[in-house]
């Protein structure tokens, strides 16, 4: 099955509610070999004038990885995740996450590019709370290899 | 302690690190994202869609060689933009039961611009694995004091 190339310019609306947990944080900063005290001690991350633990700097990734199922899982889109190979990522913050965060994220597909058999897809989430504060904005492309590749 | 911009020059070394990895690694990182993906802890999964075997989340060390920047800067929420292109597989061998790592990846950060106007200093990784640069235009912006 080949990717759809009208998925470009195509967008899906802020679906669940993503609650940052405190125990969540730290699981992953142990995950990324993250020892800075400010992931694991509230006292040491509101020395540094946080409100409570911070994520680290990759965090937002599982917000927007939870956005790019909606097109991986989408049976028009034609992805076969086993074939998905990461080619590039970027975060840009607009504030740190924090713990007891609430977050959505906006996905756009901003680009779809036919490479060889497979594809290069950059998608882009824009993550904010569910008050609407700006958070992170999160692009990605990913590199669905075709047989053979 | 937090970096003083006025200390800062371009091309200054902020440090290296070297980072072990094992399966267990890449299972934890699974866990701790979501990210299941057979490729990064099924062998025969991974052979099987023409990988070399097991390789590491991209994610896993774009997350980990970043840390030697949150460390330098003293604080992890002064990382303000972070990207980077994944450009070879970190392949991890199996060392389940020797306490060998399965797989080291090295990184080197320099300073690569500085921002007068926002403060910000670029902070330019090298991230080498197998003798094999697996990260390229690997590139943290950090706020300075």
């Amino acid at each position: 099955m080949s990717i759809n190339p009208d998925l470009q310019g195509r967008s899906y609306p802020a679906a669940e509610v993503y609650d940052v947990g405190r125990e969540k944080i730290r699981e992953f900063a142990k995950a990324v070999k993250a020892n800075n005290p400010a992931h694991f001690d509230v006292e040491a991350a509101k020395a540094l004038g946080h409100s409570d633990l911070v994520a680290p700097p990759t965090f937002a990734i599982i917000v927007a990885q939870r956005a790019d199922a909606q097109l991986v899982q989408d049976p028009e889109s034609g992805i076969d995740f086993s074939r998905v190979v990461h080619a590039d990522q970027r975060f840009t913050h607009h504030r740190p996450i924090v713990a007891g965060d609430q977050l959505v994220a906006e996905l756009h597909v901003d680009g779809v590019r036919a490479m060889g058999g497979g594809a290069m897809i950059t998608t882009r989430s824009e993550i904010s709370t569910v008050a609407g504060e700006k958070v992170a904005t999160t692009t990605s492309s990913i590199l669905v290899r075709g047989e053979g590749q | 302690m937090s970096p003083a911009f006025e200390e800062l020059t371009v091309g200054q070394e902020i440090g290296t690190r070297s980072i072990d990895v094992t399966r267990q690694d890449l299972v934890k990182y699974a866990g701790a994202s979501g990210d299941f993906n057979p490729i990064h802890w099924n062998e025969a999964f991974a052979t099987s869609v023409e990988l070399p075997g097991v390789i590491a989340h991209g994610m896993f060390t774009m997350g980990a060689a970043v840390q030697l920047v949150s460390d330098w800067a003293g604080d992890p929420a002064a990382v303000v933009d972070y990207q980077t292109r994944f450009t070879k597989p970190v392949l991890v061998t199996d060392t389940t039961g020797t306490g060998e790592a399965g797989a080291v990846i090295d990184v080197t950060g320099v300073v690569g611009a500085l921002d007068a106007d926002a403060r910000t200093a670029r902070i330019d990784l090298t991230v080498v694995a197998a003798g094999l640069k697996v990260l390229m235009k690997s590139q943290a912006v950090v706020k300075v004091s």
